[in-house]
């Protein structure tokens, strides 16, 4: 029998880079590749990749050891960029923009129209590659996946890492956004979610029958590096996320509060950059905490190594996480973790703390307690490090094949069901 | 020709309440009164009331014919004390079940603890209480022991010895018994004390195998059963279990109470099967002797100490509060010393077991908190509050001194060790 051929549709993906869904898609097409199943992956160029030839050229390289062919389209798309930062993104870059490629007109003016328009060269794109199944990730790649299953009539599966209702925490949830993310989701033949937290917001905000949805946690592929702990004057405790509602880095705040209050002899360090950022300044000051709260900035590569490093303990205190990659990756670095369970992670992860979100005082309570403890702090460690070793991405390959068989086996639709579902849309 | 020996533990812990370490020298509810009577209550109908009616049901059947049914059981001072103040009736059984004089009460640690490995004085001191409450509850001076879980070792038994106790109960555990049969009486190492060794295989087809569908011995029937009893040898079968097996781990609807009820008359079936409670087997003269170096015990696998001492948490707790042992006990405060030993119940150390965390398993069925990590917090916050309570009262009690003999006096020995242990 010959190879799986999947068609993805991705926007980002490393080295060329990426937030956690870069690494996300990176780990999965490796362990798609040990699975023996062949990966095209196509992803729009971002801004900061004008030597787009050059870029792709490196990544496609990259990518042959794992047999995925590399399709670069060339396009402002960015996961975490609104429609205003898109405007400025697009003006900025306009005038440097001389590039011919798939189609006459380069780049849209807004983001929906790049949405759009990622989709259109997708579509041609499916014509013209050879494969079984259209795989994408997230709403921006939603059209560009409808499109190709037009095109071609090939199952689409929509894997979604998160939702409008995370990333904006329910409030102001755009319309256009959640109308493809839906539309992706009724399209589509099988829905993956990363965990049980994001099948249940399908299932209640999208009305998405339960038996469409397969449950694929995520994994995460670690380097064998002996982590060492650098020593620093007082106790830390280190945030690291993007400065967003979704992350929850107010709590996070308000904690550190009660814990100084109890124990002043510990730092806490804010480690991202994003919209919250004057705020949470602001807060901390107004709290009298502005010494022993420190803002890092955006950190990336060796740094964030480095800060997990100095780090007695890791906090994720997201409102609203599908998965949430970095609490695996404090624990690689034997930094014990409390995670909230509003989180994908914590439904997989045994050997953590868990507190809801909005309970300050039970954070707090953990806090000093990992802190203070040795001997929990050194269970944490200890048990959690094992742990992570686990995980592994050809798990959640082998459940991504498993459900790639399963949409296989079903007889295929006809054109005038196509034409229906095209019509209802 | 065998005899049974049936050997029933009842015990529930003093489960603690969420405590914060914001609670710590605020709040002196250590214990959770509403779940403990919830569960108490729970246990009580589905185990302790129906298994009681059954046994007096049994006795009395028997009482007036050669071959009487008997039983014995231990019960710890801290479910005792949870019977007179939640459900008096569970009591009221007990003693009922004490008169027929076919029931025989067992010696063991008032709080159900591993103060034998911690503190001989504190042990002595919780059978000494444990003594008087089954005493003043049953009438019975027990002369048997069985320490916490039946942990074992050569210490313990020459220590039971000088303590007068004829014999102890432990496990028959395999690494112990090797080619040895558990079903005869032995004896300690360099001593007379006799050993009753607990048979695992057949108190676990009753206490762990019963209902499970996919053991293929199931379902047990009670002449199956009374045949394998029969097929055994030696002075007596000993069938020691929690008595929360009837109705409790194993259900009613697996028809657990049928079979207890019908076992009797199964087993008198062979005339020379007759029932033993702990002090009447004991008399039976010794095989051999036992050199159990290492501690032993009737759980998990390994049959060990490493439930309650396996990981750090553990040890940390364990050793933070033996530590203040006696500063607690020269405060001279009641209340203190109260709280302080609800705290040395080996459930709260159970809770911080990790060995198995990660498969889910029977630890978790008896565990009430979500992971080890959360009861180890919860365990050091009240600790922490109890030093936070000792510390007070040496403090007013020095000052008190210093008041008295003017402010130059020398400084009292009064032991200011333990400092708080969160820093």
């Amino acid at each position: 029998m010959s190879n799986l051929k999947v068609l993805m549709f991705g926007w980002e993906f490393p080295p060329f880079f990426s937030g956690g869904l870069g690494t996300a898609c990176y780990g999965l097409t490796k362990g798609l590749h040990e699975q023996n199943v062949d990966v095209t992956f196509v992803m729009p160029q971002g801004p900061e990749s004008m030597h787009a030839e050059h870029v792709n050229l490196i990544i496609a390289s990259n990518m042959k050891q794992y047999r995925i062919k590399l399709t670069a389209v060339p396009s402002l798309l960015q996961p975490y960029l609104s429609a205003a930062e898109y405007t400025t993104a697009y003006e900025r870059h306009a005038e440097k923009l001389q590039n011919e490629s798939f189609s006459g007109k380069l780049y849209g003016k807004n983001i929906y129209e790049e949405v759009y328009r990622f989709s259109k060269i997708a579509g041609r794109i499916a014509q013209s590659e050879e494969f079984d199944i259209i795989h994408c990730h997230d709403w921006m790649t939603f059209p560009a996946g409808i499109e190709a299953k037009r095109m071609t009539g090939k199952p689409l599966i929509v894997h979604v890492h998160a939702t409008e209702f995370d990333r904006t925490g329910g409030n102001g949830v755009n319309q256009y956004v959640y109308d493809i993310e839906r539309s992706g989701m009724e399209y589509a033949d099988k829905i993956i979610a990363v965990s049980q937290f994001t099948k249940n917001k399908i299932m209640e905000c999208y009305g998405i029958p339960e038996e469409k949805i397969t449950v694929v946690h995520n994994a995460v592929d670690f380097p064998h590096v002996e982590p060492h702990h650098i020593k620093a004057s007082e106790k830390v405790v280190l945030f690291l996320g993007r400065l967003t509602l979704q992350k929850g880095p107010d709590y996070f705040i308000e904690a550190a509060k009660k814990v100084l209050d109890f124990d002043p002899h510990v730092t806490f360090i804010i480690a991202g950059s994003g919209d919250m950022e004057a705020r949470l300044i602001d807060r901390v000051a107004q709290l009298g905490i502005g010494n022993k709260v420190l803002f890092a900035g955006f950190l990336k590569g060796a740094d964030v190594d480095h800060a997990y490093r100095m780090a007695d303990l890791y906090v994720m205190p997201s409102v609203s996480e599908p998965f949430g990659i970095t609490p695996l990756e404090a624990l690689r670095n034997r930094v014990p973790v409390i995670i909230s369970k509003q989180s994908g992670v914590s439904e997989v992860l045994k050997n953590s703390l868990k507190v809801d979100f909005w309970d300050v005082d039970e954070l707090a309570n953990k806090i000093i307690s990992v802190l203070n403890y040795r001997a929990l702090h050194h269970e944490l460690t200890t048990h959690g490090a094992l742990e992570v070793q686990t995980f592994n991405w050809n798990v959640p390959a082998q459940k991504c094949v498993a459900v790639y068989k399963d949409v296989l086996a079903r007889p295929p639709a006809t054109s005038a069901m196509m034409e229906v579902l095209a019509r209802a849309r | 020709m065998v005899n049974i020996c049936l050997y029933f533990h009842v015990h529930q812990p003093y489960r603690m309440r969420k405590y914060s370490v914001f609670d710590i020298g605020h709040n002196l509810h250590y214990f959770d009164e509403e779940k403990n009577r919830e569960v108490l209550r729970k246990v009580a109908t589905k185990c302790y009331l129906p298994a009681n009616n059954i046994m007096l049901e049994l006795i009395n059947k028997y009482k007036d014919t050669d071959r009487k049914f008997k039983v014995s059981y231990s019960i710890t001072g801290v479910i005792l004390e949870q019977f007179e103040r939640y459900e008096p009736a569970v009591l009221e059984s007990f003693r009922k079940l004490a008169a027929t004089g076919c029931v025989e009460f067992v010696s063991e640690t008032y709080y159900h603890s591993l103060a034998f490995l911690y503190s001989k004085d504190e042990f002595k001191s919780q059978v000494e209480m444990h003594r008087q409450k089954i005493k003043s509850l049953f009438g019975q001076e027990p002369t048997v022991f069985r320490n916490t879980e039946l942990i074992y070792n050569n210490e313990l038994g020459k220590f039971l010895e000088s303590m007068g106790f004829t014999a102890t109960l432990t496990e028959g555990a395999d690494h112990i018994m090797v080619w040895r049969n558990p079903n005869y009486v032995h004896r300690i190492q360099d001593g007379t004390m006799r050993l009753l060794l607990k048979n695992y295989k057949l108190s676990d087809d009753i206490a762990f195998r019963f209902g499970q569908k996919s053991w293929n011995e199931y379902p047990l029937s009670v002449d199956k059963y009374a045949q394998w009893i029969h097929a055994s040898d030696g002075h007596a079968v000993n069938l020691f279990m929690d008595y929360e097996t009837f109705g409790e781990h194993q259900w009613e609807d697996t028809g657990i109470f049928e079979f207890l009820r019908s076992l009797p008359d199964a087993l008198f079936k062979n005339p020379g099967t007759t029932f033993l409670t702990v002090s009447e087997l004991a008399r039976y003269e010794p095989v051999g002797e036992l050199d159990i170096h290492n501690f032993i015990s009737w759980a998990d696998i390994e049959r060990d100490l490493s439930a309650w001492k396996g990981n750090h948490m553990q040890d940390s707790a364990l050793s933070e509060l033996y530590a203040i042992e006696t500063a607690v006990k020269e405060s001279r405060n009641a209340a203190l010393l109260e709280d302080w030993r609800k705290l040395t119940t080996s459930d709260h150390f159970y809770y911080m077991c990790t060995k198995y965390f990660n498969d889910g398993d029977v630890h978790k069925y008896f565990n009430p908190y979500e992971t080890p990590y959360e009861s180890y917090i919860n365990f050091m916050n009240i600790l922490n509050d109890v030093v936070h309570r000792l510390n007070r009262i040496n403090r007013e009690k020095r000052l008190a001194i210093e008041m008295q003999q003017g402010y130059h006096a020398p400084r009292p020995s009064i032991t200011e060790k333990p400092v708080n242990i969160i820093q």
